[in-house]
């Protein structure tokens, strides 16, 4: 069994805050993690491994700073991390994006062997587009099971894995036949506390590098300026006015909220 | 992947000591694992912020280097702060100005990263989020430790225990005793984000120089150590409290702080910024006294871990730094004969004996006692001191002669001569 | 980036060639979802400037009934796929149709409801034509010199906010969340055309086979149907006070809902949560009542009309946003306010 897990690296959005004045983020001092989804999506790989044997692949398309999130990969189980990592992706959009792994996931299929699950979070807390995973599962033309919550069955040998995911109105349980692409759910599974052996394993592992010297890249595909979608401008949201406090006794607090209250009251018939 | 997992030396707590510690012993071809309980080394440490240079030596002998150091301080203030109002010292020097520099500014998040990096090029390996729960023991020697992951038992000839104030490690071995509450401070940081132009407005410096100002005084009502330390494009400003102090006045730590921006030294100095991170630690204040055992069977005890920080200089970090680095060199005599007992690893108390690590923590260990057991030194002398600032350089008709006589008649009553004599030489005594 | 931007002669000659607005017309079993109707209204009022015509586009085993509805929101045309294979949802036959009618009729923008299933077939639609797609956007507008589309979207757990155009590629494609705009049905609904498709899509070129259904009865709670909002979070304590969230509630004739905490601690279901990850919410009535006011949550109701918050930290963040403040314990303060609504709708039903 080979899976091959995209991760990405992002600010820990609950601890971005605004300045309002400016209107820009305060971005310092804000810690870079790995996306929280990803760490269920390692998580169920390398337990797919540890029942079948195999190996995990890891990649992440970024800057070098994010080999930290590669290695926590490693440290949770995974086998191998690779970092995409290229001037000429600078500013990629999803599409560009997807683009991108696409080629890199190609690459790590030449050197490591046929993957046969793919897995990719439900969306970047960053951006929060959920776009990529799909858009990766597109272009290599195979099944796609967005929102998983359960990979009910797997069978390596028949090439096949049952999973359930979530719907709008509630769970639906499909067959799917093996490569497959996964995004998953937190709910999908609990973390664990990996052992210290596979810690130790993971200070060990070199992160391999993919650029645009051993992958194969058509250059107008990739980055700023062959991305559909361009910034226009960004700005911070306008802040809502804190309004009146109410005061007095709480007999006093009562009778002024349900004042407010009563044109909303349902009629009684 | 489920054979024994074995090292020469297990370093338990990526603070400077151990890492000082784990430098030296990788750099002398040791297998050293370092076992860390943050996300990465400095991630939930905190300090004030000076660290002191000379201690590097023999660790990375180019310090700072490429060292993430914010600023080199050339000017310390010490100031005594009433309410309302302030008395104060400064020491500016040209020598403060001169490489190698006395001390910087640091931050520690970066700096213990750094370290570790360093550690790592010498050939250590750091493991992080993973929490040392207890020694593994055989016939009476340290053999190794108990980690909280799966797997997770490491063993070693050595364990050096580096692992902070809170050191479990030398409560769980019995070599220390519960920590007193009069021997733990209680500390509470803020980075506070400031232009770098209007920081080297607001103290008279220029790009890479720094000022510090430690504070105490009757301004709080408890035995309280304040600083101001300036960053880059920060400033550092905390405050600690003895937690007897703490828990007896009822005090919630985060108020002292509050405080302390408000005081009308302080308060411009950190006009228009933003906070930017809040911290929190204890510090052992307790000095030479309560030290613990240094060393055991197959264990060895350093930095903070060992109480070894000298409250009245604001130094913890080098001594940290320095008894790491002993712990180390201690390893490796006794190794030479593949002895690790206690009495093989005699030789590292004798280094910090000899060194200014022991040496200023003993000449010191008065202090902690005088001042808890005399509040005057603490609570009335600010006062004091501050009210006589005023009446001297407060013009307003009355002599200047009367207004000496004023004072010693405040001093009279307050403290009684006999008293203030007593106090003086106590506090000679224990810090000349 | 104006070199970025700048468009050719060549470019403007490709780019004229797709006219009109679509909206995708999401359906489960035959019922539309709301959010189609929603789009459709916006989609209306952004033709109406543009100058151009409105579609409405559905595929399923059994569609072409929406299309009197599609037509009451302001849709001009109503294209539609009817087969069996379409019977339930599944990413792959679905892009592949929808992508053969947008490649066929070339509609300028293209806008698709935010759910789960308009998230999973966007993506993989915008990656088949090799253009943008811009997801859970806020607003939209035209800009008045280019004729683009700008699309407006919350990122950073909604701490910013960023305008998003597609200068190049056609369509110009979003997603929308459920509840962000609101439907409504134009004046003088008019009968338009409808254009009925077909795929050569058999079900044995489908490799995507569905075993099984689990329809939850939270799983549809659509908080945007609703104008009153009493949402509890971890300060409400326990699971069994939110009784009292659930009695106001419905003594205002709204529903209940909960923050994340609240949800991650068992009070709520997820199904009911407000925020980044939860529903998007534009009540005429929000109270937040033990809700600290985490900008993950502040992003799903602060476009409410008026919010009003219980906490007993005066400084919690959910007061800058609330139209009236109330410092006080919400355990012990919901059930006297319950009893004096109680009280004051009595009166005047005795009269
Ligand atoms: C507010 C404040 C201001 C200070 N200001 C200064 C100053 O300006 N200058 C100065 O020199 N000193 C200062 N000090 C003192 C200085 O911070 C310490 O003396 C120094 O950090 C001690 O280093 P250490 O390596 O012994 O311990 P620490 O830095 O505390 O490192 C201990 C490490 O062990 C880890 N650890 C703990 N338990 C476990 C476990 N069970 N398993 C695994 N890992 C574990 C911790 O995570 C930590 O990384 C200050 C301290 C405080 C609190
Ligand atoms: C990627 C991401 C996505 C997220 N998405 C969402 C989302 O969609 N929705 C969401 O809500 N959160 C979301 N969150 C979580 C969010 O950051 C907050 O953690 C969460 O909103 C806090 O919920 P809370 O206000 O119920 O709890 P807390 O923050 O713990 O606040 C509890 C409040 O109750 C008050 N209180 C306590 N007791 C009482 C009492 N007796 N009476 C009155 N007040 C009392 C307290 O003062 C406090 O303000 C997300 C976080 C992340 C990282
Ligand atoms: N730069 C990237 N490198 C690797 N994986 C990514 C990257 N960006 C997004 N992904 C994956 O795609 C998922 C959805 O991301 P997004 O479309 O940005 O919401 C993420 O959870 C990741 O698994």
């Amino acid at each position: 069994m080979h899976a091959l897990v995209f991760i990405k690296q992002v600010p820990d959005a609950s601890q971005v805050r605004v300045n309002y004045e400016t209107g820009t983020l305060i971005r310092e001092g804000v810690p870079a993690i790995l996306n929280p989804f990803e760490a269920h999506a390692v998580e169920e790989a390398v337990r797919l491994r540890e029942e079948y044997g195999g190996k995990v692949s890891v990649i992440t398309m970024g800057p070098p700073q994010a080999t930290e999130a590669l290695k926590e990969c490693l440290s949770r189980g995974a086998d191998n991390a690779y970092l995409l990592s290229d001037r000429v992706f600078a500013g990629s959009d999803t599409l560009a994006t997807s683009y991108a792994l696409y080629e890199g996931a190609k690459k790590i299929i030449e050197l490591e062997g046929e993957v046969d699950l793919f897995f990719a979070g439900k969306q970047a807390i960053d951006g929060d587009t959920a776009q990529t995973g799909p858009g990766i599962a597109t272009r290599f033309d195979m099944p796609l099971v967005t929102y998983l919550m359960k990979l009910d069955e797997v069978n390596i040998d028949k090439k096949e894995a049952v999973a359930t995911r979530l719907t709008e109105f509630g769970q639906e349980t499909l067959k799917v036949p093996l490569p497959a692409f996964f995004t998953v759910e937190e709910t999908l599974n609990e973390l664990s506390h990996a052992p210290l052996p596979w810690l130790i394993k993971a200070a060990q592992t070199e992160i391999k590098m993919l650029t645009g010297e051993n992958v194969n890249l058509d250059r107008e595909q990739c980055g700023l300026r062959h991305s559909p979608t361009k910034v226009k401008k960004a700005f911070t949201p306008e802040k809502r006015q804190r309004g009146e406090t109410l005061t007095g006794s709480v007999e006093e607090l009562t009778q002024k909220t349900s004042d407010i209250l009563v044109p909303f009251l349902k009629k009684e018939k | 992947m489920s054979s024994k997992l074995e090292y020469d030396v297990i370093v338990v707590g990526a603070g400077p000591a151990g890492l000082s510690a784990a430098i030296v012993l990788a750099k002398a071809g040791v297998k050293v694992i370092v076992l860390e309980r943050g996300k990465f080394p400095g991630s939930k440490n905190v300090m004030g912020g000076v660290f002191y240079s000379d201690c590097m030596k023999g660790i990375v002998d180019e310090f700072p280097g490429k060292a993430p150091v914010e600023r080199h301080v050339i000017e310390q203030r010490m100031w005594i702060l009433d309410d309302g109002s302030s008395v104060g010292f400064n020491h500016r020097n040209d020598l403060f100005n001169k490489k190698p520099y006395n001390c910087h500014t640091v931050f520690r998040a970066k700096l213990d990263r750094w370290l570790a990096a360093e550690a790592e090029k010498a050939g250590a390996l750091i493991i992080n989020n993973t929490v040392v729960r207890a020694p593994l023991m055989e016939n009476g020697k340290v053999i190794g430790v108990k980690t909280d992951r799966p797997d997770g038992d490491v063993f070693a000839n050595c364990v050096i225990a580096t692992d902070g104030v809170n050191s479990l490690f030398a409560k769980a071995m019995g070599l220390r005793k519960k920590i007193k509450q009069d021997a733990v401070a209680i500390a509470v940081k803020e980075v506070i984000g400031l232009d770098e132009e209007v920081i080297n407005n607001r103290f008279n410096i220029t790009g890479e120089e720094g000022v510090t100002i430690e504070m105490t005084g009757s301004y709080f009502s408890g035995e309280t150590m304040a600083f101001l330390y300036t960053n880059k494009k920060s400033v550092s400003l905390g405050v600690g409290m003895v937690l007897k102090d703490v828990i007896e006045n009822k005090i919630n730590p985060n108020d002292l702080i509050e405080k302390l921006k408000k005081h009308p030294s302080v308060a411009p100095l950190i006009a228009g910024g933003e906070t930017k991170e809040f911290l929190a630690h204890l510090i052992p204040e307790g000095g030479y006294k309560e030290m613990p055992k240094l060393v055991g069977n197959g264990v060895m005890i350093a930095g903070d871990a060992a109480m070894m920080v000298d409250a009245i200089h604001r130094e913890g970090s080098n001594l940290a730094i320095t008894s790491g680095k002993f712990a180390a060199e201690a390893y490796l005599e006794a190794a030479k004969n593949g002895d690790f007992s206690e009495k093989a690893l005699l030789p590292y108390v004798k280094k910090l004996q000899d060194s200014f690590v022991l040496k200023d923590l003993k000449k010191y260990k008065g202090v902690p006692e005088l001042l808890q057991t005399n509040k005057r030194l603490l609570l009335k002398y600010p006062k004091l001191l501050n009210q006589a600032a005023f009446e001297m350089l407060n013009v307003d008709g009355v002599p200047v002669k009367d207004k000496e006589k004023l004072i010693w008649k405040t001093v009279k009553k307050e403290i009684g001569i006999g008293n203030l004599v007593k106090d003086l030489f106590k506090l000679w005594r224990n810090m000349a | 980036m104006a070199k970025v931007n700048e468009i050719t002669e060549e470019e403007k000659e490709a780019l004229s060639q797709y006219k009109n607005i679509w909206v995708f017309v999401e359906q489960t079993g035959g019922v539309a979802h709301s959010v189609s109707f929603e789009l459709l209204t916006k989609a209306r009022e952004l033709a109406n400037k543009l100058g151009c015509q409105v579609g409405a586009v559905s595929i399923g085993k059994s569609v072409s009934h929406l299309a009197e509805e599609a037509f009451k929101y302001g849709a001009d045309k109503f294209y539609y796929i009817e087969e069996e294979v379409f019977k339930d949802y599944r990413t792959e036959p679905f892009r592949d149709a929808l992508t053969k009618l947008v490649l066929k009729y070339k509609p300028e923008i293209f806008l698709i409801g935010a759910t789960t299933q308009g998230r999973d077939l966007s993506g993989t639609v915008a990656t088949e034509l090799r253009t943008g797609l811009t997801a859970d956007t806020t607003k939209q507008e035209i800009d008045p010199e280019t004729g683009n589309l700008m699309m407006t979207r919350p990122t950073f757990g909604g701490s910013l906010m960023a305008t998003i155009i597609c200068p190049k590629n056609r369509p110009q494609m979003s997603t929308v969340r459920p509840g962000v705009f609101k439907a409504i049905p134009v004046e003088q609904p008019k009968a338009g055309e409808m254009i009925k498709e077909k795929t050569n899509i058999t079900e044995d070129q489908i490799v995507k086979k569905i075993l099984k259904k689990v329809v939850s009865s939270e799983g549809n709670i659509n908080l945007g149907f609703y104008d009153v909002i009493v949402s509890g979070g971890k300060g409400m304590g326990n699971k069994e006070n939110f009784h009292m969230i659930k009695e106001l509630a419905d003594l205002l004739g709204g529903t209940w809902a909960g923050s994340r905490k609240a949800v991650e601690l068992g009070y709520v279901p997820q199904s009911r949560q407000v925020g980044q990850t939860g529903q998007t919410v534009h009540s005429k009535l929000y109270i937040a009542c033990g809700i600290s006011g985490a900008i993950q949550h502040l992003v799903g109701m602060q476009t409410s009309d008026i919010i009003i918050s219980i906490n007993t930290d005066g400084e919690a963040p959910i007061f800058d946003v609330s139209t009236y403040c109330i410092v006080e314990d919400a355990i012990k303060f919901i059930p006297k306010l319950i009893a004096e609504l109680k009280e004051k709708n009595l009166t005047p039903v005795k009269k």
